[in-house]
């Protein structure tokens, strides 16, 4: 099987979809003739014209909206925001269009439209290019929120987000472009080519939306991830040796509970980790929901580790950044119950 | 007060003026039925009346061919009716109904009809245009020749999204038509205090738009207006720009005061530029058509209102499930 780092999996599963479906069209801010800032989109444009990957100047609510009036005429967008950091000024395209063109058009309009965009930190991008913004978009009702954690998951989910009769938001993130990542920001980065899950189908191949998966079984704490932090947070488990289930949530919205349901009623413990600021994070709402469906298999007080509530720093990024320690930290903890 | 000018003789075969008139009255005692019913508080929330600006849709919908798309912002009574969508579906969309084009889903900033290629009413303001420039793009791609009628007004045409879809629009040659309702007031703040330019549609020349103003208050000058940006646009030459010069009689909404301006001015308009009168003179001035045959369209226009009003009462309320549907797939 071939290997692929996060980016080449990502442009196979553009590649697929481009071949396959000639209503699929990729573009974006340097996406065409360039090929990507993170090169995602290499090498598509000669494969497949200008006409179907191009470059678009820089207006995020344009880029967004004109692919909401595709996606209404049926064909399928998958545009790409150069970082979520750059998303803001397409968020109400995005949250007020794309998400209920359905809705309130009682059905006779859908909105299959795909919105990639790298996130998350752990490259010195500083305050406007490190932001995880996925709670902003967890929030809207008739939106799908994505977020693989290695390349094989990227490219069936990214395949199945584009073939989704919904917007989906796929959240890429940019510290695992080209590997994985554990949060020893000091130690060498480990690339794909090393870990399993860089082996990747060259064809079709789709992981279902809303499917966690086990990246670690385990009998005495839940530990919810997703992206860069299920690489983190596998790390800390061997930090804290304990033993713990580590879930890659994959897909925030839909949310897949009942795998969480399973796995907290099991160990009774839950600790929920996210590089986004902590306060209205989306952690909060696992929290809420593991107390509602778990609580009376509950056997310490839930706990998250998360982005501090401070504009994302640049000097102080691995001060700022949930670190293998901080985890195990709280992993020790929870077992102190 | 000046009287209304005699109208210049026009060329215009009958049937053309009594399909206008027919098309613009209707659109007229819709929204002065729309306004009774919210007073009797059938209607709730936002009501934005067409009333006055009829020509505008009215002559460009005369331009259309099977296959072309409009989409407009909250004030949109009017285009759906131009385009043909049933005054039942839109009356019962209104009151919240089950009847409703989107079954009280929407409501009256929110409606679609995918018979009638009409990509909805949209309530954030501006937030149409990059659409319609996809929706042109859809066609472009697919290599037809249909056209799509943006409409947006005066106060969307200062924001930013208007002008990223402008460049998108000529940079790829898009078969899009702008059309700008500039009825002088973006809600209360009229156009001198808030815009510097003198006209929108010159904004276009910066992109290399070509655009033109019209008089929105007369149908023929709009539908005139109207073939000459259609035509451009089908033959590939991309975007063109439309400022409608025009004028709404109501308020904003239905809880505008108005104190934004004078009432002498409002009669003015109405009485020296009305949309509707104007081509009834042209009718009855030029001997085309009598008294008698403008009642008979009159009656039917008021049985068609009413049965509309009768429609968006009696029809049931969306079930509580409606509230689940149509989220998702």
């Amino acid at each position: 099987m071939a290997r692929m780092t996060m980016i080449e999996a990502l442009r196979s599963a553009m590649d697929v979809k481009l071949a396959d479906d000639p209503s699929v069209i990729v573009f974006g801010e340097d996406v065409g003739y360039f090929g990507g800032v993170f090169r995602c989109t290499a090498g598509l444009q000669a494969a497949y014209g200008e006409e179907r990957v191009f470059d678009t100047p820089i207006n995020e609510s344009a880029i967004v909206g004109m692919a909401v009036g595709m996606a209404a005429q049926g064909m399928r967008p998958c545009v790409e925001i150069q970082f979520a950091d750059y998303v803001f000024p397409a968020y109400d395209q995005i949250s007020q269009e794309a998400a209920r063109l359905r809705h309130r058009s009682n059905g006779q309009f859908t909105c299959p439209l795909v919105v990639r965009m790298p996130t998350g930190g752990g490259i010195f991008g500083g305050q406007t290019h490190s932001q995880s913004p996925e709670a902003l978009f967890t929030h809207v009702a008739g939106l799908k929120v994505v977020i693989p954690s290695n390349p094989y998951d990227a490219k069936g989910l990214l395949i199945a987000a584009i073939e989704d009769p919904d917007p989906v938001i796929f959240l890429e993130p940019k510290r695992l472009y080209n590997g994985p990542f554990n949060g020893d920001h000091s130690g060498k980065s480990t690339p794909w080519s090393a870990h399993p899950a860089g082996e990747v189908p060259e064809g079709h191949y789709a992981i279902p939306l809303g499917k966690a998966e086990l990246r670690r079984a385990g009998r005495d704490v839940t530990v919810l991830a997703y992206g860069t932090m299920v690489h983190v947070a596998e790390a800390a488990v061997a930090e804290a040796g304990v033993d713990a289930e580590i879930i890659d949530l994959r897909s925030l919205l839909p949310l897949d509970l009942d795998t969480i349901r399973a796995s907290v009623e099991k160990t009774g413990r839950c600790v929920v980790v996210h590089e986004a600021t902590r306060t209205s994070g989306f952690g909060g709402e696992l929290i809420a929901e593991v107390q509602e469906a778990c609580f009376w298999h509950l056997r310490a007080p839930l706990i998250r580790i998360a982005g501090w509530d401070a504009p994302y720093p640049h000097a102080q990024e691995w001060d700022y950044f949930p670190s293998p320690a901080r985890i195990a930290r709280a992993l020790r903890k929870v077992m102190e119950e | 007060m000046a009287a209304r000018k005699a109208p210049e003789k026009s060329n215009v075969s009958k049937d053309d003026l009594l399909k206008y008139y027919r098309e613009m009255l209707l659109i007229r005692r819709f929204e002065e039925k729309a306004g009774q019913l919210y007073g009797m508080g059938l209607i709730g929330g936002f009501c934005h009346l067409y009333i006055g600006q009829e020509a505008v849709v009215v002559g460009l919908e005369a331009c259309t061919k099977d296959g072309d798309k409009r989409l407009t912002s909250y004030r949109d009574h009017g285009h759906m009716l131009a385009c043909g969508m049933n005054a039942n579906g839109v009356m019962a969309e209104l009151t919240g109904r089950e009847g409703g084009y989107s079954k009280g889903k929407g409501g009256s900033m929110h409606m679609f009809s995918k018979e009638k290629h009409f990509y909805g009413g949209h309530g954030i303001v501006g937030a149409q245009v990059p659409l319609g420039a996809g929706l042109a793009m859809s066609d472009w791609y697919r290599g037809n020749d249909n056209v799509t009628f943006t409409y947006f007004g005066d106060g969307a045409a200062n924001q930013g999204q208007v002008y990223e879809s402008y460049n998108m629009a000529e940079l790829w040659k898009l078969p899009v038509i702008f059309v700008i309702e500039n009825n002088g007031y973006a809600m209360g703040t009229s156009m001198k205090r808030s815009t510097k330019s003198v006209s929108f549609f010159g904004r276009g020349a910066a992109y290399g738009i070509q655009g033109e103003q019209v008089d929105g208050m007369d149908v023929l000058a709009v539908k005139a207006a109207g073939e000459k940006a259609v035509a451009h646009c089908r033959a590939g030459k991309g975007p063109y720009i439309l400022e409608m010069m025009t004028y709404r009689y109501r308020g904003h909404s239905m809880s505008d005061p108005a104190k934004y301006r004078t009432r002498e001015e409002v009669e003015k308009i109405k009485q020296e530029k009305d949309c509707i009168e104007h081509v009834r003179d042209l009718l009855t001035q030029g001997g085309l058509a009598s008294e008698d045959e403008l009642k008979a369209i009159d009656k039917d226009i008021k049985d068609i209102v009413n049965a509309s009003a009768e429609f968006a009462k009696d029809s049931p309320e969306p079930a509580l499930s409606e509230l689940w549907t149509d989220i998702y797939a």
